[in-house]
């Protein structure tokens, strides 16, 4: 009895000696409750770059500075803000780069060009061959 | 005309090529810049981070005097590393306040009494809020902030014995 007591006590006592190692923030690893809202965070989540482990989105690190960002967009929904607001807000303080979602910035248009421009060349060759096998 | 066409691929196969080596022989640079540079720090109101020293407001850094914002943590190596450099900074007479990033003031205050406390205000930022909104990645960085509360300059990494008479000149210039 005496020691069952004593091994309650131990399980008692660890979080106390453990108090200066900061849990988690408290959304970072928890869902919204509103399964929407959850969606909505978990969508800006996987768009957003970890500062930390840079080619991972905040969604997939554990870096405790991307679980920080985790519970600071899940709060901030929860308040209402929009997810592209809060994009936004992050773009503002790190730059294009901190956003997966490719934007319309002229550094961008060859990149939203290439498919067409490629598709017409396409086009072009394939009306070419065509042309060519007509006459033949 | 159809002899540049036949040679149209393998000039720009040698494009690529060219493009890849430029992206693999160039230095790789990872350090993410604030965008606040240049701008107004945005409002905080943090709570104390140490027993002795009060806590940090951003009204606090508006003080018509250049000083520097040193984001650091107990749990971070350089940051124990760039500790003398900040206490010289001090000795120069420069005020120095900081904010602990996910900290707890035990640690903050073992860390402080082993390497010196050269700080005037230490604010606590436990779940790095204050952080993401300067557009800091990391610890340790020391922002330049002039005498109306502007960011002018952030230095990214710990701060080494050659930095310290940049960010005098950097102070010099925010005044």
């Amino acid at each position: 009895m005496k020691l069952i007591l004593a091994l309650l006590l131990a399980l008692l006592a660890a979080p106390v000696a453990a108090q200066t190692a900061l849990p988690p923030a408290p959304w970072a690893d928890r869902q919204i409750p509103d399964a929407a809202q959850e969606r909505r965070a978990r969508a800006l989540m996987e768009t957003i770059r970890c500062l930390t482990c840079q080619s991972q989105s905040i969604a997939d690190s554990n870096a405790s500075m991307a679980g920080d960002m985790r519970s600071q967009i899940r709060e901030r929904i929860m308040a209402g803000e929009q997810p592209e607001s809060i994009r936004a807000w992050l773009i503002a303080r790190y730059g294009d780069w901190v956003s997966y979602e490719p934007t319309a910035a002229p550094i961008l248009w060859p990149l939203w060009a290439a498919p067409l421009l490629l598709l017409g060349l396409g086009l072009l060759l394939l009306r070419g061959r065509i042309k060519r096998r007509r006459g033949a | 005309m159809r002899t540049i066409w036949i040679w149209l691929p393998l000039g720009l196969f040698l494009a690529f090529v060219g493009l890849f080596a430029s992206g693999l022989f160039k230095p790789d640079d990872r350090v993410i810049h604030s965008r606040l540079v240049g701008q107004p720090l945005p409002a905080f109101t943090l709570p104390a981070a140490a027993s002795d020293r009060p806590a940090l407001a951003s009204s606090d850094l508006a003080t018509g005097k250049p000083r520097l914002l040193n984001i650091f943590a107990s749990w971070c190596v350089p940051c124990a590393a760039e500790a003398p450099q900040l206490m010289a900074l001090k000795q120069a007479g420069v005020a120095i306040d900081a904010i602990a990033i996910r900290d707890a003031r035990p640690d903050v205050d073992g860390f402080l009494r082993r390497y010196g406390n050269p700080y005037a205000r230490i604010g606590l930022d436990a779940r790095s809020g204050v952080q993401i909104a300067l557009g800091s990645s990391g610890v340790p960085e020391t922002f330049v902030i002039d005498g109306r509360g502007r960011i002018a300059y952030q230095h990214i990494g710990d701060i080494r014995a050659d930095d310290v008479p940049m960010l005098l000149a950097r102070l010099r210039d925010a005044q």
